[in-house]
């Protein structure tokens, strides 16, 4: 019992890694309609950045991350402003396999920049540590990352709901040729966006650099990740996204746990009955 | 929606007709005669094009030609691979094996097509990924049958037998070459007529408007199985032409990075000509070969190329201008 209930809190904090991937894939979604498939290389970015700031450079952790946010940030801008931005009138099989050759690009330039797989740094002496729960050691770490998820969960929701920016950002996802009309700079709102919705992965990235094993093919396998839970929780559906994280991030914790043949297939038989059934996610009102 | 940007091009001039007609003979003539004055190598370069372009061509019907983007087509290359290697480990007759593995193929993706084509667009990407990813879930982890992560090993490159009638041996490379050879012209002879019957005609009236081919009395969905089924067929085959010659399966094969690759030989050579996938799988190949020559990093390189197709696709750039100067981006 005890061992269910833990497993269950090491699912939490795998869900918010999940939460912080598929959060930004959403976003972009909902306004742009793009589906970027390079999202997961925006993942594995953030966490190469991070790796250079705090495990080569021996910068505080806290600023390590920040700065691989503002850097993957800045990539995130050159990949809507000089190439996404050009082809949005265009069929949107394109968009998808645009976003597939960054994969490509991006993969290998890791790969140059970087080489294989890296040492994993050691945990910031202010998360060391371990909190006994249910009779084992759970680890600060993973605590932090749960509060990290549900930070950026509230913020986003606060930002979406109560400031200008959330409103000019909704306005433009629910029709943009109406907020053009009014005023909006939807070009503007469209960068903003997609820089930020990157700054999200980057962010699932960068915190997992002292626990999680960062190889230049985990973009690939984020993607995959994160694709199954936008689709459980409806494209474009934030809240959804949130919900289907903790579903997926809890059930392959009890699935590696149980299951540990048939946890992948069966996430893919949950996606594809969900879009076969409600196409328009779990979650959609 | 966004303007199809797909049309069907008029047939070229009889001259120009008689002129490809001349250099496809000569090119055929050439691969028929390939094994007698080339080595190992380009023998075996030739086997990875001629099984990419009929993946590629399979692959082409369902995207240029019906205008719906699979993202799972390793899978049923998987189903002709796995087929086909579980066959002749069982009977060493390549009749068999590879009859075995595109009859595999069909049928997946004709049970797995009845649910994919009830979505389109980028809802069928993702259905058709998850498809996919779910037979690759099968090939890694379910040890017994598919040997898990290492594959199914030693798998003969057993004759082409009819018992008691003829038997013969095709263990050499040059020689399994022809059967690699002809099969895979004669899928694309196949393909070739059929973009061309009132069924391929059909497929691209309902890509260019679903609506009108629906007012038309099409039934859409229907046709789009058929697409669907033939496009998995075909992956079948190219995944069963494999197995003899690479003696292994592993479960890479069936993992979406493989479903990529079609993609790429499509994009790489053009989704608008029926040519287009076959000039991509030789590109792929060629292009592969001599990247790796100077760079292990050939990925990069690929993905500068397709970004550079889909930046620089005609009207694209065009239709931005235009659309810039009224201020909206799309719709």
């Amino acid at each position: 019992m005890e061992n269910i209930a833990f497993q269950g809190l090491i699912g939490l904090s795998l869900a918010m890694y999940l939460w912080l991937i598929s959060a930004g894939l959403t976003i972009i979604f909902g306004v742009l309609r793009i589906v970027n498939f390079a999202h997961g290389s925006l993942f594995m970015v953030g966490a190469y950045l991070a790796y250079t700031f705090y495990g080569q450079l021996g910068l505080p952790f806290g600023l390590a991350v920040l700065l691989s946010l503002a850097g993957t940030g800045l990539l995130g801008y050159v990949m809507e402003r000089g190439f996404l931005r050009r082809i949005y009138h265009i069929d949107e099989a394109y968009q998808l396999l645009l976003t597939f050759g960054f994969i490509l690009i991006l993969d290998d330039a890791v790969k140059i920049i970087w080489g294989g797989v890296f040492k994993i740094p050691p945990i910031p002496a202010f998360l060391d540590g371990s909190w006994p729960m249910f009779g084992r050691a759970f680890p600060v770490y993973n605590a932090f990352v749960i509060a990290v998820g549900l930070f950026v969960a509230v913020a986003l929701w606060l930002i979406f709901e109560k400031t200008w920016w959330g409103r000019i950002t909704r306005a433009t996802a629910s029709d943009r040729e109406m907020a053009s009309a009014i005023g909006v700079n939807v070009p503007r709102v469209f960068s903003a966006v997609f820089v930020f919705g990157a700054m999200l992965a980057a962010l699932g990235g960068a915190i997992g650099i002292p626990v999680r094993v960062v190889a230049p093919g985990i973009g690939a396998s984020m993607i995959i990740q994160a694709f199954i839970i936008t689709v459980i929780g409806g494209l474009g559906n934030l809240k959804g996204a949130f919900f289907s994280s903790l579903i997926v991030g809890i059930l392959s914790a009890y699935g590696t746990l149980f299951f540990p043949v048939f946890e992948l297939f069966f996430i893919f038989v949950i996606m594809a009955v969900v879009l076969l059934i409600r196409p328009q996610g779990l979650f959609a009102r | 929606m966004a303007t199809p940007m797909l049309t069907t091009h008029p047939h070229p001039s009889p001259k120009r007709r008689g002129g490809m007609l001349v250099l496809l003979v000569v090119l055929v003539v050439a691969l028929f005669l390939l094994p007698l004055v080339a080595g190992r190598y380009p023998v075996y370069l030739a086997m990875q094009i001629l099984i990419l372009a009929v993946f590629s061509v399979g692959f082409n019907l369902l995207f240029g030609y019906t205008g719906l983007l699979s993202f799972g087509q390793a899978g049923f290359f998987a189903l002709g691979a796995y087929g086909c290697a579980k066959i002749l480990l069982a009977v060493p007759n390549l009749f068999l094996g590879l009859a075995g593995g595109v009859a595999v193929a069909a049928i997946g993706a004709f049970l797995l097509g009845i649910l994919s084509v009830r979505h389109t667009r980028i809802y069928f990407s993702m259905l058709t990924l998850a498809f996919g990813m779910m037979i690759f879930s099968i090939a890694w982890k379910w040890r017994d049958f598919t040997g898990g992560d290492d594959g199914l090993v030693g798998i003969p490159r057993a004759p082409l037998e009819i018992p008691g009638v003829f038997s013969i041996n095709v263990s050499a490379l040059g020689h399994y070459y022809y059967v690699v050879l002809i099969l895979s012209l004669a899928a694309i002879l196949a393909m070739h007529r059929l973009v061309r019957s009132p069924l391929g005609l059909t497929l691209q009236a309902i890509r260019d408007s679903e609506s009108r081919a629906e007012t038309a009395g099409v039934p859409v969905r229907k046709y789009r199985l058929a697409a669907f089924t033939i496009a998995g067929t075909y992956a079948g085959l190219a995944g069963a032409l494999l197995t003899p010659l690479e003696n292994t399966v592993t479960p890479p094969i069936a993992h979406w990075s493989t479903s990529a690759e079609p993609v790429l030989a499509t994009l790489l050579g053009g989704v608008h000509v029926f040519g287009g996938p076959i000039v991509g799988a030789f590109l792929f190949f060629v292009i592969k070969d001599v990247i790796v020559r100077f760079t292990e990093y050939w990925l990069i390189w690929f993905g500068v190329i397709v970004v550079a197709l889909v930046m620089g696709f005609p009207g694209g750039v065009m239709g931005f201008f235009v659309r810039e100067r009224h201020g909206t981006a799309k719709d």
